[in-house]
């Protein structure tokens, strides 16, 4: 009995978290003209493909293909960044002796509370006189310098778990850092590396702040950026296309969480990830 | 041997963190436009934001209204469902666990944002109800606190329930005594997180006030302030002052949660 309660209010607050994004199915799929008479009909009598024909096209005079082509660049560029050179700082901070690790760890995991805005600007100054700005560098790079410390943090708790037997094996058999490194440690953080690379993904694909700060040209706007263009236009007709790249902005979030659920929900619930 | 591996963080903290932390401090002491030397103007740029620029204390009011409302109501909403879930066993308690905790990804997007903004095209339009929905957007992103709720209540000794079972303790009784005060750990963590990150609150603002805080200033949130001034306007010493508030007021804030957290925090091992 009690059993039957508690699943049907699970099932209640299911209906109301999933009616968002029905809505937006629906409304991809509704004609502009029923979309402006009746803008909250869920189930439209008409069903249309026009606005997913629209978002194809594209925004801005640049195709969907070139935003969606841009996003992938920029968000393979953050995974690779983050996984390898996280894994590299928590490995030193999890598994090797030297003087400083204690303060430079306790550093790194300040950085983690460090709001964004008070080094941003002089970022944009810097990346501005290298040129770099209208590149795809100055959303790649950070990444590559393993400045998600969230990452690091995350690695030394999994790596730390990790058996020191294994390193003086590996030593025994005339391993250095660098092949225990390679060899043994980090084919062991495998679940940490899955994690780590599911959560770039999903943040760069999802990252509208920086994107908006030093992207300019339409060529290299991401989907973000693109979907941006149709904040401005208050013409009905673009209604379809803008709930159409919508969709399919979210597409690639929705099968990788399909995919990775389990590594998703077990990061959060051990880490305390902002998700 | 060990700078091998911390090359590439080291670099990173002292080139993308530490030195840009000092030049935006500095900047905050001048009038900067990207184009021109820095001009030293020493506390001008405090001084104005206090004392002569009513949308920035707008924005400051805002942003706390948002904090204020968001975090209480995220965290009730992601407490409540972690303790409904709880008393679920098995492939149930994964599948809500799963399906709840799918806007918290969905949620930080521009395309989510662009749908909410239209589901509450009449709210969205009145400067009294603009920023309810952007509060409403983030409580819809309970999932991730409550995942961490859930974990902490699976933490929880059964045996301790069971002593007070045989006491002779109800359901509010056991949640007052036993479960609020052994969850209140992954409370403060989820308290400080949530609020650090609606400090920053972004891109949702963005999207669905239009690109402008609007109507009538109603969801100026700071960032969306900070971003006007400095990459719109190209006030990157005004900018940068802001920033520097920004951090301070976050960190005050922080320790003030910290303070308060020796009267309500319970660890396992005092007595």
């Amino acid at each position: 009995m009690k059993r039957a309660v508690v699943f049907l209010l699970c099932l209640a607050a299911l209906a109301l978290v999933l009616y968002p994004i029905v809505w937006l199915i629906s409304a991809s799929l509704t004609p502009v003209e029923d979309l402006v008479s009746n803008l909250r009909s869920l189930f439209p009598g008409r069903v249309t493909t026009d606005g997913y024909r629209g978002a194809l096209e594209g925004a801005g005079g640049e195709s969907f293909w070139t935003f969606l082509g841009n996003s992938t660049i920029v968000a393979s560029g953050a995974v690779i960044g983050n996984v390898v050179s996280c894994s590299l700082a928590a490995y030193a901070f999890a598994r090797l002796r030297f003087r400083l690790n204690g303060p430079l760890f306790a550093f790194a995991l300040v950085t983690i509370m460090l709001p964004a805005h008070v080094t941003l600007i002089p970022q944009y100054v810097v990346f501005q006189q290298l040129g770099m700005i209208d590149t795809f560098v100055p959303l790649i790079l950070p990444k590559l310098l393993a400045t998600d410390a969230f990452f690091v943090f995350l690695m030394v708790q999994f790596m730390r778990g990790i058996p020191a037997e294994l390193d003086e094996a590996a030593k025994i058999d005339g391993c250095g850092p660098i092949r225990n490194y390679r060899y043994v440690v980090l084919p062991l953080s495998r679940p940490a590396m899955v994690t780590t690379a599911i959560f770039t993904f999903i943040w760069t694909w999802n990252d509208f702040f920086s994107q908006l700060i030093y992207l300019s040209s339409t060529e290299n706007y991401t989907i973000p950026m693109g979907l941006r263009l149709f904040i401005d236009q208050t013409s009905s007709s673009s209604y379809g296309p803008m709930f159409a790249m919508s969709v399919l902005s979210l597409v690639p979030i929705g099968l990788f969480f399909l995919a990775f659920q389990r590594f998703l929900v077990a990061g959060v619930a051990t880490t305390g990830l902002k998700g | 041997m060990p700078y091998l591996f911390l090359g590439p963080w080291l670099l990173g903290a002292i080139g993308l963190t530490v030195a840009p932390m000092v030049v935006s401090l500095y900047l905050s002491f001048t009038d900067y436009d990207l184009f021109n030397e820095p001009q030293w103007v020493g506390l001008d740029n405090y001084a104005k934001l206090f004392g002569d620029d009513p949308r920035y204390l707008q924005s400051v009011g805002v942003t706390l209204k948002y904090v204020a409302w968001s975090v209480p109501l995220k965290l009730v909403l992601a407490l409540a469902v972690a303790l409904l879930l709880n008393s679920l066993r098995g492939k149930g308690q994964a599948f809500f666990r799963s399906a709840f905790y799918a806007p918290s990804l969905l949620g930080a997007s521009v395309g989510l944002a662009l749908a909410w903004r239209a589901i509450f095209d009449t709210w969205v339009d009145l400067p009294d109800t603009s920023l309810v929905t952007i509060v409403l957007l983030s409580a819809w992103q309970f999932g991730a606190p409550m995942v961490i709720f859930l974990a902490g209540l699976q933490q929880i000794p059964r045996d301790l329930f069971d002593a007070a079972a045989v006491d002779g303790a109800g359901w509010w009784r056991k949640l007052a005594s036993i479960t609020l005060p052994m969850l209140s750990p992954v409370l403060f963590f989820n308290l400080v997180l949530e609020t650090i990150h609606a400090f920053q609150a972004f891109t949702q603002a963005f999207v669905v006030s239009g690109g402008r805080g609007g109507p009538a200033d109603s969801t100026l949130f700071y960032t969306l302030y900070l971003y006007e001034r400095g990459f719109t306007e190209f006030r990157m010493g005004y900018a940068s002052a802001m920033a520097w508030v920004l951090l301070v007021a976050i960190a005050l804030i922080t320790a003030v949660l910290f303070r308060t957290s020796r009267y309500w925090v319970f660890y396992g091992d005092e007595r």
